[in-house]
């Protein structure tokens, strides 16, 4: 009885974090297009809902009751799989979230290592995808984005790297009240910045997005996916967004801490301050889609190994002595 | 502990499955599937009895970056056409008797340990090992591999290297003819020197220099 409470409370707990996630997915596609819309002087989504806002709830309608088309020649168990893996790969992560001093699902030692595994993982999807279409648009297209997922992460690893040094702890939490003097952003700016075009590499969005490069693959691995399944690909996709904008937040804009500890700051609560840094990148991330053209594939392999990765590098090498020479190492 | 049992039983059923499906299956790339399936269980085990690092590098090194390439090399090259090839024809091939004789040593180091594991438990004394309790299982780790450990861990990252460059030295070759892109070149080229405006004579034509 008691075990059964215990699962009842977790899984309350459970929904009470994907449904807000899932809904805020739905909400960020329509601020994607709609920011991509205003740069470029057009209106984008405006007739369905107040401003447009249910635009996404009826794209999944739409989405919802179209025929789930599985090629003949596919490889049909893997091919059905490859989305459903995206997407749960893509919720997961946020077990280990924090929202503020004790919110969060699964406050777990190694935290930011889990969140790079699974991020890691993420790949999977789009190679299973790929190949089990059996079809050469989608296969190029899965090649590609496998290659540029596992280079990126290496940058991004290094800077997670950075960010631990000044820490102590693998912990989000205490990664973020490590941050209660200065955030991260002041003195690892460098990092932050390859941080953030890293995480558009590691997401595949533009100018990184090879993977679907529409006028070369038709759109990537996902050309043969329809429905259903092409949703969960695309709800997967912007869910990992708003992870690498929550986990930007976290390691460098001091996830649910306030900019000023002063009177009317401490009165919004921490996880508001979060959601406003999540918003702030991801409208950053729309502003880099609409603004920037798309890489050639040997120039993105080039800026991820031979610039990021040494750079990357060096400041680690950088960090760390200036924390040893200062005796600022954390000791706990 | 009903829980933690029930969860043990289930993640080494799946690892044990997976594993033997990785040598039975038809497929290579479902092969590599079962093997990714069989590293994600391995490390929800370790995670289990408390090495959560451990787990995490595993997921992170294993099935985020060596599958990857696995999974890569049995794609491009058609590998389930040429395993078909050694068991369908009638020539004999070369790959069987050295692939059971692996397996056999293999075999054999297997029991010795188990043996040794199950005759001498003393061997493997829990009192030997230097296990604080009191803080996290990164912390313990990184304590003795920077310091006690450090010959062993510098030597093992050295041999890599050496394994890496030794890949690359093997594989590289330089070829003729192969044009390079000059991203210098790219990025500095002027208006003024990409388009020549030409007066083109009527009845003429032009004749430009390449």
């Amino acid at each position: 009885m008691e075990y059964l409470d215990l699962i009842f409370q977790e899984t309350y707990k459970i929904l009470f974090l994907l449904v807000p996630v899932l809904v805020s997915v739905a909400m960020i596609v329509w601020l994607d297009r709609r920011v991509w819309a205003f740069v470029q002087k057009r209106q984008g989504p405006n007739v369905v809902g107040p401003f447009g806002l249910l635009q996404s709830l009826a794209d999944a309608l739409k989405y919802i009751f179209k025929e789930i088309i599985i090629p003949a020649s596919s490889n049909k168990i893997i091919f059905i799989l490859a989305p459903i893996i995206t997407m749960t790969l893509a919720l997961i992560a946020w077990a280990v979230i924090p929202f503020g001093v004790d919110q969060v699902l699964a406050d777990i030692n190694v935290g930011i290592l889990y969140i790079f595994a699974v991020s890691s993982l993420g790949v999977y999807g789009i190679i299973m995808g790929g190949w089990a279409s059996n079809s050469k648009y989608p296969f190029l297209g899965s090649i590609r984005s496998a290659a540029q997922m596992v280079s990126y992460e290496v940058s991004i690893g290094i800077i997670i790297i950075n960010v631990l040094l000044c820490v102590g702890s693998l912990n989000l939490s205490d990664i973020v009240l490590a941050q209660k003097d200065m955030w991260f952003v002041i003195p690892l700016f460098p990092m932050f910045v390859i941080f953030f075009i890293s995480a558009l590499a590691e997401t595949n969005r533009p100018p990184f997005d090879l993977p679907e490069a529409e006028a070369e693959l038709v759109a990537g691995y996902q050309t043969e996916y329809s429905g259903m399944m092409y949703a969960m690909f695309w709800l997967g996709e912007y869910a990992n967004i708003l992870l690498m904008c929550a986990l930007g937040s976290i390691l460098f804009l001091g996830g649910w801490l306030s900019p000023i500890e002063l009177y009317p700051f401490n009165l919004i609560p921490g996880a508001l301050w979060l959601i406003f840094k999540i918003l702030f990148l991801f409208i950053l991330f729309a502003l880099v889609k609409a603004i920037v053209p798309r890489y050639r594939y040997d120039q993105l392999m080039r800026l991820g190994w031979k610039i990021f990765l040494p750079l990357s590098l060096t400041y680690v090498v950088l960090t760390a002595s200036y924390l040893f020479y200062f005796n600022l190492l954390p000791t706990n | 502990m009903i829980a933690h049992a029930i969860f043990f039983y289930v993640f080494s059923i799946i690892a044990v499955v997976s594993a033997v499906m990785v040598t039975v299956s038809k497929n290579t790339v479902h092969s590599v599937f079962f093997l990714i399936l069989d590293f994600i269980s391995i490390s929800c085990l370790f995670i289990m009895i408390g090495a959560e690092f451990l787990g995490m590098i595993m997921l992170i090194v294993y099935v985020g970056a060596v599958a990857v390439l696995f999974l890569f090399v049995v794609m491009m090259l058609n590998v389930a056409q040429q395993k078909n090839q050694w068991f369908i024809s009638k020539e004999n091939s070369n790959h069987i008797p050295i692939g059971l004789l692996i397996s056999v040593i293999i075999f054999f180091e297997l029991i010795i340990v188990i043996g040794g594991w199950k005759y001498k438990p003393d061997l493997f004394d829990e009192g030997n090992l230097l296990i604080v309790n009191d803080i996290s299982n990164t912390h313990s780790l990184g304590m003795v591999l920077y310091t006690d450990y450090i010959h062993i861990f510098q030597i093992s990252g050295m041999i890599l290297l050496i394994a890496m460059i030794g890949a690359i030295v093997l594989t590289f070759r330089q070829r003729e003819g192969v044009k390079k892109q000059s991203y210098l070149k790219q990025i500095s080229r002027e208006r003024a020197e990409g388009v020549e405006v030409v007066e083109v004579a009527s009845n003429r034509g032009v004749k430009l220099d390449d």
